[in-house]
């Protein structure tokens, strides 16, 4: 039984990477996923994504923002100590809108970048979990579990064969941990 | 795709041969990799030498009291506003080139967000100083938000312009730094997996655990994409909000109904020109020359062009609604403007904001670094003015002859000026020491498609019309970082 936990193909161009994604799913190997530099536009449906759902969530979060601070201004002004201002009305709202406006935009980037960050699983001193360290510099990383996945020769021509430049047989899931 | 080929006659975003996606990665990261050269130090003594000047000034402020400050009882609002509006015009840019130029679309602007976006960063930091400094006793900043309190309690007047600043301004920030961190955590990942030991463990915390997974692409451009969306109205509201603070008073000369778009366009005027005095210098030191091209220096330029004519259509549109109102006090505060005491900062805002710019018509000027240097800190200097003359000259002239003052700066006045610049440079020159100046994740989305060696390759190809070649090839001719030679064959 091999020690081998994970194959890495490698890849310094991000078409070959895709062709490779193409080569192994028309082999039916399974990816666990693909680490690159920089975005890859069309990697989501060829790997099966589903769009993000973060929209969602900003758009509930800049209703929050609106609603919460408009309460604010309205008990403030209206309810709790109106003020008479030359005989103006005290539930003045088009003085409202700037705040309102400015409320709505703080929530929504806040709460969305927040969600982002708490689904990812990203925050401040979180032991980074990667696989190849050139993953961030200039190599577009296809990561196959290899558990169940035999043989890995097999793996490993398909991978060559689409262009892969390296390829990394890994006892450990991540590099990064000492 | 991952890539597709663009249009032959569109101009490369990046320059160079044998660009590769490590080298890109080299190239961004030497100064943060590196000790700093000799500019760096130089610069970074003179600025923190300013920095310490402001701290100095400051503390005296704090100290004395705002009567340390040139202020009188007429002129109630001088440098500290000006400084202020000045501060946060500047900061428009970065918003602008992040937000607004991702919205449209404009790859260009791949290369310069990073930077654009600190420096606005750090003006709206030396704006908000003004802020508190202007208080007087900054203590009583607490009472600028709706917190319970033991008078009453007493709410802040939400009908107040002031108010809304302060919501304006403390969003804007806030949102900025969202979006500067969320774009940097890529680059700062990049630094973490090449460095070692101590550096390696403070990129790592920094670095939120960032993987490029294709999940967290995915999320990060939707998250990149709706920070863009919200902050093109949130950018104008802020300028829309500053303007409001003199336009919805009763003062003539700033009871003004155009002053909304006609600041905002002068904060982007403003911000432009201080992203070239900082770009210019950095792309030279930094040995940025194939990512900030003369084509990024051009469109910045003639973005210049636009909002400095924007400006100037709003200074004489100003002149003639005073005239046309027919209120003898607009009438007046507009003619003593150009022909009062002031007159020397009135005509120097004149020819700094509206003739200069249009000398970047000549597109020779328009592409040489010297010229746009030079002209920046010319439209730097006089978009100051611009804020000057309108808080002072429309102060200094009171409705009662016997309140009628001049406004002279003290020591103290001049040095939180000189020194809010050598904060703001010190932030600067820092940011480009430990931070990837140009976003490294979005150049590399550039080089497959538009960038100098795979139009070459395009070219070379033959698929191309050879008009088009032609007309490609003469709009490489401004590049001071292509070697027209490897086009003659071709």
């Amino acid at each position: 039984m091999s020690s081998t936990k994970f194959i890495l193909g490698l890849f310094d161009d991000p078409d070959d990477m895709m062709h490779g994604i193409d080569k192994l799913q028309k082999n039916s190997v399974p990816i666990y996923d693909v680490y690159t530099p920089m975005p890859i536009h069309g990697i989501e449906a060829k790997l099966g994504i589903k769009p993000s759902r973060l929209g969602y969530a900003a758009f509930m979060f800049g209703c929050l923002g609106g609603t919460v601070v408009f309460t604010i201004i309205y008990f403030t002004m209206v309810h709790d100590w109106p003020m008479n201002i030359g005989g103006k009305p005290n539930f003045a709202v088009p003085d409202f809108v700037p705040i309102t406006f400015e409320w709505t935009v703080l929530y929504t980037a806040f709460g969305m970048v927040a969600t982002f960050f708490y689904a990812t699983h990203l925050f401040p001193g979180r032991t980074p979990r990667v696989m190849d360290f050139r993953a961030t510099d200039d190599r577009f990383v296809i990561a196959i579990d290899a558990k169940g996945n035999i043989p890995h020769a097999d793996i490993t021509n398909i991978l060559k064969d689409a262009g892969a430049v390296e390829i990394k047989h890994n006892d450990r899931k991540y590099v990064s941990y000492e | 795709m991952a890539s597709h080929k663009e249009s032959i006659i569109r101009e490369p975003l990046i320059t160079g041969k044998d660009i590769t996606y490590a080298k890109i990665t080299n190239d961004i990261l030497r100064p943060v990799e590196n000790m700093p050269g000799k500019a760096w130090w130089i610069g970074f003594i003179i600025s923190s030498l300013g920095a310490l000047l402001w701290v100095f000034a400051v503390s005296y402020t704090f100290w004395y009291g705002i009567g340390s400050w040139g202020l009188n009882k007429t002129v109630g609002w001088a440098w500290d506003i000006t400084g202020f509006v000045w501060w946060v015009g500047i900061g428009h840019a970065g918003t602008l080139i992040s937000a607004v130029l991702l919205l449209f679309r404009q790859n260009w602007r791949n290369s310069i967000n990073r930077s654009a976006e600190a420096m606005t960063i750090f003006a709206v930091i030396c704006a908000a100083t003004y802020i508190v400094a202007h208080m007087g006793r900054p203590w009583m900043a607490v009472y600028s938000l709706p917190l319970p309190n033991q008078y009453g309690s007493l709410w802040v007047n939400f009908n107040s312009p002031l108010i809304w600043d302060v919501f304006a301004i403390s969003t804007y920030f806030s949102v900025s730094l969202v979006f500067w961190y969320t774009g940097l955590l890529p680059d700062i990942a990049a630094i973490r997996d090449r460095a070692t030991g101590l550096r390696q463990k403070i990129y790592s915390v920094c670095s939120f655990g960032w993987t490029g997974s294709v999940k967290t692409w995915q999320r990060f451009e939707t998250v990149s994409l709706i920070l863009a969306g919200i902050s093109t109205p949130l950018v104008l509201s802020v300028h829309t909000i500053v303007s409001m603070d003199f336009a919805t008073s009763l003062e003539p000369g700033w009871h003004t109904t155009i002053f909304p778009p006609y600041f905002v366009a002068g904060a982007i005027f403003s911000g432009f020109a201080m992203v070239q005095t900082l770009l210019l210098v950095a792309r030279k030191v930094l040995a940025l020359e194939n990512y900030i091209t003369m084509f990024h220096i051009e469109s910045m330029n003639k973005i210049i062009i636009l909002t400095g004519s924007i400006v100037g259509v709003a200074y004489l549109t100003e002149f003639f609604i005073a005239w046309y109102s027919g209120v003898e006090y607009e009438q007046y505060a507009f003619i003593n403007r150009a022909t009062g005491p002031y007159w020397w900062a009135y005509w120097t805002m004149m020819s700094c904001n509206v003739i200069s710019p249009q000398l970047l018509w000549v597109s020779k000027w328009r592409r040489s670094v010297t010229f746009s240097w030079v002209l920046s800190i010319v439209v730097n200097i006089g978009m100051w003015f611009e804020r000057f003359v309108i808080i002072v000259t429309s102060l200094h002239r009171d409705y009662i002859p016997s309140s009628w003052a001049m406004f002279y700066p003290t020591w103290v006045d001049v040095s939180i000026f000189i020194g809010s610049i050598g904060v703001f440079f010190t932030l600067f020159l820092l940011f480009i020491r430990v931070l990837p100046s140009v976003a490294m994740a979005e150049v590399k989305l550039l080089l497959k498609g538009s960038s100098e060696q795979a139009k070459m390759k395009q070219i070379l190809d033959g698929h191309e019309k050879p008009a088009e070649v032609g007309f490609y090839k003469e709009s490489l001719n401004k590049f001071d970082s292509v070697e027209m030679a490897d086009y003659e064959k071709i």
